[in-house]
């Protein structure tokens, strides 16, 4: 039982040992990633096949959904993920930047802690327990308070139009919002965080009051990095399923009101995945899961090329 | 001490080896997946037959028809279940003949909001219009005509329907194409349809959710559901001409008159018994007329023996309407057939 001692492990000093295994295996980790995205593409496409040969670019443009005469087109699909996640970042973004800086900024030292521990209380319930809510609480409040309200207001723009039944596509933003603003408001407060203290002493010698300081100092500053934040909120957005379904309508359609119902990419491949009994059925819900990978893909790539013009200008205006 | 610890080990080594080594060559596991509908029946007939035969357990994942059919013939699993029976394509895909064994049946209630919840009788033409969109208002004279004591709203009808993929559709719409030929025409039978109106709910939970929070909404869910969360629903006229309120007996009644070919691949809808419920569906087991694995395969058939034999019995404390006996002699006859 002589176990070798700590330092035979080691290799001799000044060895590279270390340094290219640990090089090595990082790259693997984040090879890894690559791999797996590129595995989840190919799998769609496999199963997608059929669905891609038999419709090609018509279902990326037809409006049909009909699983009977087996006609098969994404759009109303794609126009509800768009929709619903664009409301939900509408609603979310404010809020959640409002949120972080009032935590950073604003708030009493004594409050910031719970209301921290809040916020990321309301990212650990789970999805299906929004829907319930939403379903229960949020709906009727929303069919007979907001929304009449809104038609009543805003009736003239076409938005808020039409028969209000509580499922809707601005129910389902909202629904996401909520689902979305703790992880926007932490990563807006790390963000705001690491504004250095210099930026905020520069401004307050300057003469500016605290919410300009907010504004040229910290905010500026801080641009890019919201903008970042909003990005992974979009994302975990376009891939909510269980409570948009809930709450959405489930129907397939394209229309101007926020009121009427809608559907999106997610929430038809959950609803429908188990009980397609056909192979052009089956291949179309997977082609649904290859655009949405490609929007999630596309949308990123819209974020970093949106985030690179932006940080030519920011940086020409911080210097 | 110390080697009280080691005896200990070795004792308990010994055990344990034991042990695993009789689970191994005691318990056969026998591997389903399917349909949803019937889970709670088969779970619980899994659950009796353990205590008859303890030597075999049933493992069964409700991942929906479709997924039950792929399962079966892609031979992953030893039995899969479906809400529907399988197309002629799909049979004739499948390595060796699969045979449709079905278990119990359920029906689909229509359910409404209305003030007061006056008891609505309904006819097929009436639940077809309203599902097509034709009937839009509660006091049409297609509703109020087959209503005289109800009183009904001049309000508009908001159709409530599945939005997940599933059996209650399959049954609802199976009905609708017997009873209405626009309907079979513009919208057909199937899991999941091209619904010309209405809102989605996912599972009997969603559609009753919305149903109870739309004022003047109309919707269908499955018979046990309603029965087991006090849900009113309507009477619906049947082929022979009168009212029929759901009940497991009015269900029971119409599969003893629906016909039913030799391949058990039948629809019950609107089945021609005077006590027969209309909207009504069975559900099936299928497995291979020959089974590849001996022992598993007579595992498999002891079961089903048993099933329709004990398990029937248990089906209305589900809420599920047994197989009547004419149909269960029909059904074990061909049990005893399957080879292993």
């Amino acid at each position: 039982m002589s176990a070798p001692s700590p330092r035979s492990i080691l290799p001799a000093p000044g060895s590279q040992l270390p340094n290219s295994a640990f090089k090595w295996a990082a790259a693997l980790a984040a090879g890894m990633i690559v791999v797996l995205i590129v595995l989840v593409g190919w799998e769609l496409y496999v199963g997608s096949r059929q669905s891609l040969f038999k419709f090609a670019a018509g279902f990326l443009w037809s409006s049909e959904w009909d699983p009977v005469a087996e006609r098969y087109g994404a759009l109303p699909f794609i126009f509800g993920t768009f929709v619903s996640s664009l409301l939900a970042l509408v609603i979310a973004v404010p809020l959640g930047v409002a949120t972080a800086l009032f935590l950073t900024e604003l708030a009493p030292l004594k409050l910031r802690q719970p209301i921290i521990i809040a916020i990321e209380m309301l990212a650990a319930v789970p999805s299906v327990i929004f829907g319930l809510w939403g379903i229960f609480v949020l709906i009727p409040w929303l069919r007979d308070h907001l929304f009449p309200v809104l038609k009543h207001s805003l009736g003239f723009l076409p938005l808020f139009q039409g028969p209000i039944y509580g499922l809707s596509m601005l129910a389902a933003g909202i629904i996401i919002a909520i689902m979305i603003l703790p992880i926007i408001t932490s990563i807006s407060r790390e963000i705001l965080r690491s504004v250095p203290d210099l930026q905020r002493e520069a401004a307050y010698a300057l003469g500016a009051t605290r919410w300009e300081v907010l504004r040229i100092a910290v905010l500026s500053y801080a641009r890019r990095g919201l903008f970042g934040a909003a990005i992974l909120g979009l994302g975990r957005a376009l891939g909510e399923t269980m409570a948009v379904t809930m709450v959405i309508g489930n129907r397939p359609q394209i229309s101007a009101s926020l009121f009427a119902p809608g559907y999106t990419l997610a929430s038809v491949i959950a609803n429908e995945f188990t009980e397609a009994t056909t192979d052009l059925y089956r291949s179309s819900l997977y082609e649904l899961g290859l655009v949405l990978l490609a929007v999630t893909v596309l949308v990123n790539v819209a974020a970093q090329v949106m985030l690179k013009s932006m940080m030519g200008s920011g940086s020409s205006k911080v210097a | 001490m110390r080697l009280n610890n080691k005896k200990m080990m070795v004792l308990l080594g010994c055990a344990l080896a034991a042990l695993s080594t009789v689970t191994a060559s005691a318990q056969m596991l026998i591997n389903g997946a399917g349909a949803t509908f019937p889970y709670p029946i088969y779970s619980k007939w899994f659950n009796e037959y353990a205590k008859v035969d303890p030597s075999v357990r049933f493992n069964y994942q409700s991942i929906g028809s479709g997924g039950g059919q792929a399962q079966i013939l892609a031979e992953t699993v030893d039995f899969g279940a479906s809400d529907g029976p399988m197309s002629d394509e799909k049979l004739a895909k499948a390595p060796r003949a699969i045979w449709h064994l079905p278990t119990v049946a359920g029906a689909d209630v229509i359910t409404y909001n209305l003030e007061g919840f006056p008891k609505l009788q309904l006819d097929g033409a009436a639940i077809a219009g309203i599902f097509l969109g034709k009937i839009t208002k509660w006091n049409d004279p297609a509703i109020a005509g087959q209503n005289p004591d109800a009183k009904l709203p001049d309000s508009d009808i908001v159709v409530v329907h599945r939005s997940d993929g599933s059996g209650t559709t399959y049954i609802f719409t199976d009905y609708l194409c017997t009873v209405s030929s626009t309907w079979k025409e513009k919208v057909g039978k199937g899991t999941s349809v091209s619904w010309p109106t209405g809102l989605g709910g996912k599972g009997n939970e969603g559609v009753s959710g919305q149903v109870k929070q739309v004022p003047g909404s109309i919707g269908y869910i499955e018979l046990a559901y309603a029965k087991q969360n006090h849900l009113s629903y309507a009477d619906v006229k049947n082929a022979a001409g009168s009212y029929i309120t759901p009940s497991i007996e009015s269900v029971t009644e119409a599969l003893a008159s629906a016909t039913i070919p030799d391949d058990f691949r039948f629809s019950m809808v609107n089945s021609p018994g005077a006590k027969a419920y209309p909207i009504a569906g069975a559900t099936w087991l299928l497995v291979y007329a020959e089974q590849k694995d001996h022992a598993k395969g007579e595992k498999l058939v002891q079961f089903l023996k048993w099933a329709y034999s004990d398990g029937e019995k248990l089906a209305p404390s589900l809420d599920y309407a047994p197989l009547p006996d004419s149909v269960v002699s029909r059904a074990l006859e061909r049990v005893q057939r399957i080879k292993y």
